[in-house]
């Protein structure tokens, strides 16, 4: 697959033209290495479906979640402020996002402080270009017939009640989808969110990652699907002390969709 | 005539304390913070029918939740029978909507069945407990109280039932014998297998035990009345206000606070004058002093008070908790029942000092609820999605780290390192914020 380039806000503007979406990246997609490759796959597919997209770049800040899930309030909105200020300076309408914590507190949250966009998780995103037949899929893609279960990432699936649009991108993978004893509205957390991904669990008996591998295991899937960043590495880590790395694969659902469309570079 | 005398005493003793305890929970709700929840009133409304009337969340467990039915709707609906029972008290009268006939017939025999239904589910809800021990029950803040309090309102409401079949039971054998004052009224499709216990009796028995069958019931009705509010039985009442102001927000939405707001507004106003003197408040308003999130019980919503005493104790937020599950500190549960008993303690150290709070040295936060409690949440929502009446725990923990970080400065030390990085370089990490978009070099 060739490479192509992510346009950013400042290019696009410089050269006269407005994105249709901005692809918000998000903190854990623009740093963490195995993040990364969700954030790129994501790009692979809004390229490959020639959606006029651009990023922000280094205009780019934090949400404003950790801090304020951690009782930092002041800090939440300084950030949202000068988020704000960026998208509403570029005169941002419509938003796509790999992390269900930036698509929340940006739907939810940024509306009364003055930024007011439609935001999208990437699986409703994706949902959408499947559903109106703009990706189509390999023949013979690693994932047909595979049984995958979804892991509800808190913030999209209870915390937002979008359980179904994930769900239909693995349906599209001709896929078996097995459901976890605890999913949906009971789906159970896996230990990262409220800004626990920043610091050690309090003492207890079990880390909260390896109770939900347990639930994994016992769908016996061979593929963990995952809609968050966070989740993603809480179950990578819950699989590998689970000693399971070489039967079950944890990734996200771009990731997924872009190898099945054969759109990842070699 | 001396025992209607004695009856609309008793009636106007247990009316009067109850009422006085209601006051003073209604005093303690009043003394939380002021938020505004007069909006979408059909919206509330419908939401108090489906959850509170309707019980809508209560079935997300089966068991539980068809048995709690049964003692739910017997009873409200065998309340119709209170009535009765106190027009007869006062006016001496016996079975006074024997009038209605057949109907009547058909409602004495539906109160039996659903009086059996209310005794069979509590002989249940018993053996759950005590027997078979489920663990909700079972974790460290049911010690004590609370679990004898659970206790005490089931055994009261298998001997309530008993006494009202009974009371039927004797009654029939009354009225079949045609002892005076018993009119023949009623059907009693339930009570008719008791009557063998006391069919033995003399007729001075009969009447004997189906008077003291009445006045057993009357009374345990009217204990219960003056209990309920003292106890996490309160949710009877407490469920329909609950739901009626539930968070209407989807559940991951957490609050900006308007405070926080202003302040930021000012910082990114280049023309804010910050020596400016602030415009004068209306006539006869003090400023509140100005205190970030929640430390002591005052701190809390009248809204987030309400919960703590509707809360019932019966721990489906901490079974569903990650924290809870993994052995963590944390249980929301006891975040409410804390919440409560804090509450309670104002309130009665206010009583206590004409009206005014006496510094007892202790709050909310730190004596009755730790950091560590509160640093293990993970803000999933699990605990708002479990309560049958829509509580929200979580709420009340991040309101108390707001009041850990903005007050006192005090937090993990990781979470400080969080922190200073989305200060310094906008994110949560120790990444120069240039290299943001570096990932775009190799997509």
């Amino acid at each position: 697959m060739n490479t192509f380039k992510v346009p950013t806000m400042a290019e696009m503007t410089a050269e006269g033209k407005a994105p249709d979406v901005l692809f918000w990246v998000g903190c854990a997609g623009s740093f963490d290495d195995r993040a990364k490759s969700i954030t790129k796959a994501i790009a692979r597919i809004l390229h490959h479906t020639e959606i006029s997209f651009a990023v922000l770049g280094a205009e780019e800040s934090c949400t404003g979640d950790p801090a304020k899930r951690a009782g930092n309030e002041f800090l939440f909105q300084m950030q949202a402020a000068a988020n704000i200020s960026v998208l509403n300076g570029y005169g941002i309408k419509k938003i796509v996002t790999g992390c269900p914590h930036c698509f929340n507190i940006m739907k939810n949250e940024y509306p009364e402080l003055g930024g007011k966009y439609e935001v999208m998780h990437h699986s409703q995103f994706i949902a959408t270009l499947i559903a109106d037949g703009k990706l189509t899929l390999a023949d013979d893609h690693p994932f047909k017939g595979k049984r995958i279960t979804f892991h509800d990432p808190c913030y999209l699936g209870r915390g937002n009640g979008e359980y179904d649009a994930p769900r239909s991108v693995i349906e599209a993978l001709d896929a078996e989808l097995v459901e976890m004893k605890r999913c949906k509205s009971k789906g159970l957390c896996c230990g990262a969110g409220g800004a626990q991904m920043f610091k050690e669990a309090e003492k207890g008996n079990k880390e909260i990652n390896d109770e939900r591998t347990e639930d994994v295991l016992e769908t016996k899937a061979s593929v963990v699907a995952t809609g968050c960043p966070f989740c993603n590495t809480m179950m990578t880590d819950g699989v590998k002390s689970a000693e399971k790395s070489n039967t079950i694969d944890v990734k996200d659902i771009a990731e997924m969709i872009a190898q099945a469309a054969n759109i990842l570079p070699e | 005539m001396i025992s209607q005398f004695i009856f609309v005493l008793m009636l106007g003793l247990g009316i009067s304390l109850f009422a006085r305890r209601i006051a003073f929970v209604r005093r303690n709700i009043n003394m939380g913070r002021n938020i505004d929840l007069s909006d979408r009133k059909s919206e509330r409304w419908k939401t108090m029918a489906l959850v509170a009337l309707g019980q809508s969340k209560m079935v997300a467990r089966p068991v539980a939740g068809i048995l709690h039915i049964f003692v739910y709707v017997g009873f409200v609906i065998i309340n119709l029978e209170m009535l009765e029972i106190v027009i007869d008290g006062i006016l001496g009268t016996h079975r006074i909507f024997s009038f209605l006939g057949p109907v009547y017939d058909l409602l004495i025999g539906a109160f039996e069945f659903l009086a059996l239904g209310v005794l069979v589910a509590c002989a249940i809800f018993l053996i759950r407990r005590n027997v078979i021990g489920l663990a909700r029950f079972k974790s460290k803040e049911m010690g004590g109280w609370p679990s004898l309090d659970a206790n005490i309102i089931l055994v009261a409401e298998i001997l309530l039932m008993f006494a009202f079949l009974s009371m039927n039971a004797t009654d029939a054998i009354a009225m079949e014998r045609g002892l005076d004052h018993y009119s023949v009224a009623g059907s009693f499709p339930i009570s008719q297998y008791l009557t063998p216990l006391y069919v033995g009796l003399s007729d001075v028995g009969l009447v004997f035990a189906e008077r003291g069958f009445w006045w057993f019931h009357i009374a345990g009705v009217l204990s219960f009345l003056v209990y309920v509010p003292y106890s996490k039985h309160f949710h009877i009442l407490l469920a329909f206000p609950n739901t009626y102001y539930s968070n209407l927000d989807v559940s991951a939405k957490m609050n900006n606070m308007a405070s926080v707001k202003k302040e930021v507004d000012l910082m990114m106003d280049p023309t804010a004058d910050p020596y400016a003197t602030p415009a004068p408040l209306p006539e006869g308003q003090v400023e509140d002093p100005p205190c970030f999130g929640v430390k002591d019980g005052a701190d809390l919503s009248w809204k987030q008070i309400m919960e703590s005493y509707s809360c019932t104790e019966c721990g489906r937020c901490t079974s569903v908790c990650p924290a809870s599950n993994t052995g963590k500190e944390l249980s929301p549960r006891k975040i409410m029942m804390d919440c409560r008993d804090r509450m309670d303690e104002i309130g009665e150290n206010r009583d206590a000092n004409s009206g005014e709070f006496k510094e007892d040295g202790k709050k909310l936060l730190g004596d009755y609820i730790s950091e560590e409690e509160l640093w293990a949440c993970t803000s999933c929502q699990a605990c708002v999605d479990a309560c049958p009446i829509n509580i929200n725990p979580m709420g009340i923990i991040l309101d108390m780290r707001r009041s850990l970080i903005m007050e006192d400065s005090k937090s993990p030390e990781p979470i400080t390192t969080m922190f200073n990085n989305i200060e310094n370089n906008g994110a949560p990490w120790a990444f120069p914020a240039a290299s943001r978009g570096d990932w775009i070099k190799d997509a």
